[in-house]
């Protein structure tokens, strides 16, 4: 198990430039042994979701500055599960309220992070989520 | 002892001062800290005569108004006249923009400085997919001339200036602004503000493009060329450094790519056959005040006397005008953080200290809510206040570059211009400023800092306060008012643009964006076109799209 790679999409929906976090965020995670697709800029919700399918990944992160996630994300999520891509672990960060966060929440996206939060956080959140899917998943088995 | 008894009087060690500070320096404990800049450069513990060798008053410094203008480019500096202070605004409908515009003027502000949103910024009209979600969001959507109108209603342009951030699609926003003059009854030679016009740094950090790099230079150079003529008080660049370091960049890299831009854009200006004298005058600078103090200030010295010996001695330009570095500065929104967000003020304070101390001719300081939304009206009368008191309470606007002379500051000047000229080197190794974009060199260079900054905050070598340092409760949401923009702001878009389709005269918008296409094809100055066009209310995004058929779109290199 401790074998198997965790794929990652870090994806830029919208017409949002800000990239920084999304490049520090793929850099870490790729050090923590992920492999990471980094999608570059100005990705539409289809764009994404396709770049997740023909990559297999197991977690897609979505990073948006631009105050465009409420109408964003959701469209994420929607093309995912077009494509029959329901199951990937949804996360991802940017300047997003609290608020927003919550409701976000329900819409698939368990968790995402804010600005100011340390990306071994993040690294490690996505290591021990999909190992817990993962072994439930040989569980069920 | 014995031997005082036998000697007359005692022995004196031959050991000078600077010998027995080093010495004590070596046996004191100091503290477990990383002694370095922000920008990872190292921090020397005293500085003396010893690190100026070779420093020579009137080559390295001279006076204030004159070559190489280390000390500011005016004689007077702020007792002249203050720094202008411009509240970087725009949010939502251009008629909510206007409102904010006219709420800044009204508290003491003295220029207007329009923020777009990304549809206005990429060159799509509010009702293209791509802007979905996006419209009014992180600033003022503008797709035609009559948002144009609403933004401006009532805000007199003969008297105003206005700086524009937009860099892509700039030279139709100009042509926005000067039909808008036209139609207010202001001529363009009265109109006075900026564009930022400066597409080479939007490859390199911030991402907004519109067409591919050639032919994105030649617009620029069709702006400058049609100024010089038409607008002759509209700065046609403001060159920017504030982008690539709130994209990771060190204060070296700012400071060494926003100067090598510059003269990319000299070397274009030339090439299209002006007379340097005639352009350069108008080019101005925008950089970011971050949180080092000593760093920041030393920057801005070194941004004027690289520039003025490059424009002088490299490009020959002989009016002194064409020699300075003019610059807006802006305070970094990448030190503000979303924890304990009044702190914010703070470091707001200090880098907006630094960016006077350091002789900037206007300033934008952020509000401390932004790492959360968009500013609040009390947050954005805050940061604008903070210039206020410095200006006003702190007697320190009274001196010239007062930090002139220290060891320390002429030390970190000259090690700055010293990075920045091998960052020159590298560049020119590589064919030049366009060529290194297209390799990922500078955006490369740019990542790599800003991965290296943030390992030093999780590994808590650099500090932040509330962040990796005196952390409260992670979970205690912020008590601040959030700013959010109403969705009611794209469907109103939508309905005007619709609206305006249908009014116009639609033969002569078509006519007008074929006569752009005929111009593209040759090399005509794209910005008379631009100007008729927006008369006869050639929407943003139909003008772009001309653009985008005729010179291609700028592919992102992939640098991961």
């Amino acid at each position: 198990m401790s074998e198997r790679k965790i794929r990652v999409l870090v994806g830029k929906p919208g017409l949002d430039g800000h990239d920084r976090g999304a490049k520090t965020i793929a850099a870490v995670l790729r050090d923590h042994g992920m492999e990471v697709i980094y999608t570059g800029l100005h990705q539409t919700p289809e764009m994404i979701a396709e770049t997740a399918l023909q990559e297999d990944v197991d977690v897609v992160g979505l990073s948006i500055l631009s105050g465009a996630h409420m109408t964003l994300f959701p469209r994420v999520r929607e093309e995912l599960e077009k494509r029959g891509m329901a199951h990937v672990l949804l996360t991802g960060g940017g300047i997003i309220s609290a608020e927003d966060m919550e409701e976000l929440s329900k819409l698939g996206f368990s968790k995402l992070f804010g600005p100011g939060t340390p990306t071994e956080e993040i690294a490690n959140w996505i290591q021990s989520t999909m190992e817990e899917r993962w072994k439930n998943e040989e569980v069920s088995r | 002892m014995s031997d005082t008894e036998t000697s007359p009087a005692p022995r004196i060690e031959t050991v000078d001062a600077a010998e027995i500070w080093r010495r004590a320096m070596e046996s004191a404990r100091v503290r477990d800290a990383e002694f370095t800049s922000i920008s990872g450069a190292e921090r020397r513990p005293l500085y003396t005569p010893a690190d100026l060798e070779g420093f020579d008053h009137d080559r390295d410094l001279g006076y204030p108004g004159q070559f190489p203008f280390t000390r500011g480019v005016h004689p007077t500096m702020y007792r002249g006249r203050l720094w202008t202070m411009r509240q970087f605004a725009g949010f939502g409908s251009a008629r909510q923009t206007n409102e904010r515009f006219k709420f800044l003027l009204e508290k003491g502000q003295t220029g207007l400085s329009t923020a777009f949103d990304f549809p206005t910024l990429m060159g799509y009209d509010s009702d293209h997919a791509r802007s979905l979600g996006e419209v009014g969001q992180v600033g003022v959507a503008i797709s035609s001339l009559e948002d144009m109108e609403t933004l401006m209603d009532g805000i007199p342009m003969g008297e105003v200036s206005t700086s524009m951030t937009i860099n892509g699609p700039a030279p139709i926003l100009l042509a926005y602004y000067i039909a808008c003059g036209e139609r207010q009854g202001v001529a363009p030679e009265k109109l006075r503000g900026t564009v930022q016009n400066d597409i080479l740094k939007e490859y390199e950090a911030q991402h907004a493009w519109l067409i591919a790099a050639e032919p994105a230079l030649r617009m620029i150079t069709d702006v400058m060329a049609y100024c010089a003529q038409r607008v002759p008080k509209w700065n046609t660049i403001s060159i920017s450094g504030y982008h690539i370091r709130e994209a990771g960049s060190t204060a070296a890299q700012e400071l060494a790519f926003t100067l090598a831009n510059g003269m990319e854009y000299v070397r274009r200006g030339i090439a299209a056959g002006m007379d340097v004298d005639e352009f350069a005058p108008r080019l101005s600078f925008f950089f970011d005040a971050h949180l080092d103090f000593f760093e920041e200030i030393s920057k801005f010295r070194a941004a004027r006397r690289i520039w003025a010996r490059k424009m002088r001695d490299e490009f020959g330009a002989k009016d002194p005008r064409s020699w300075m570095i003019r610059f807006h500065t802006q305070t970094a929104g990448v030190s503000l953080t979303a924890q304990q967000p009044e702190n914010n003020i703070v470091r707001t304070a200090i880098e907006a200290l630094a960016a006077v101390l350091g002789g900037t001719q206007s300033l934008h300081t952020n509000s401390m809510d932004e790492t959360l939304a968009l500013p609040t009206e009390k947050a954005a009368k805050i940061a604008l206040r903070t210039q206020q008191v410095i200006a006003e309470e702190t007697e320190v606007v009274h001196v010239a570059d007062p930090l002139a002379g220290s060891y320390f500051v002429e030390a970190e000047t000259n090690r700055l211009e010293e990075e920045a000229e091998a960052y020159f080197k590298e560049i020119d190794k590589r064919g030049g400023v366009v060529p290194s974009i297209h390799a990922g060199y500078i955006q490369r260079e740019i990542h790599r800092s800003a991965v290296l900054y943030q390992r030093a905050v999780e590994e808590g070598r650099k500090k932040v306060v509330g962040v990796n340092t005196y952390v409260e409760d992670l979970d205690a949401k912020p008590e601040i008012e959030l700013h959010r923009i109403d969705p009611a702001v794209e469907r109103e878009q939508h309905e005007r643009l619709a609206n305006l389709r249908k009014r116009r005269d639609a033969k002569r918008a078509a006519s007008e964006l074929d006569d752009i296409r005929e111009a593209c094809r040759t090399d005509a100055n794209l910005m008379e076109r631009f100007v008729s066009a927006a008369h006869a209310l050639c929407t943003l995004g139909e003008i772009c799209d001309v653009l985008r058929e005729e010179f291609g779109e700028f592919e992102e290199p992939n640098i991961f």
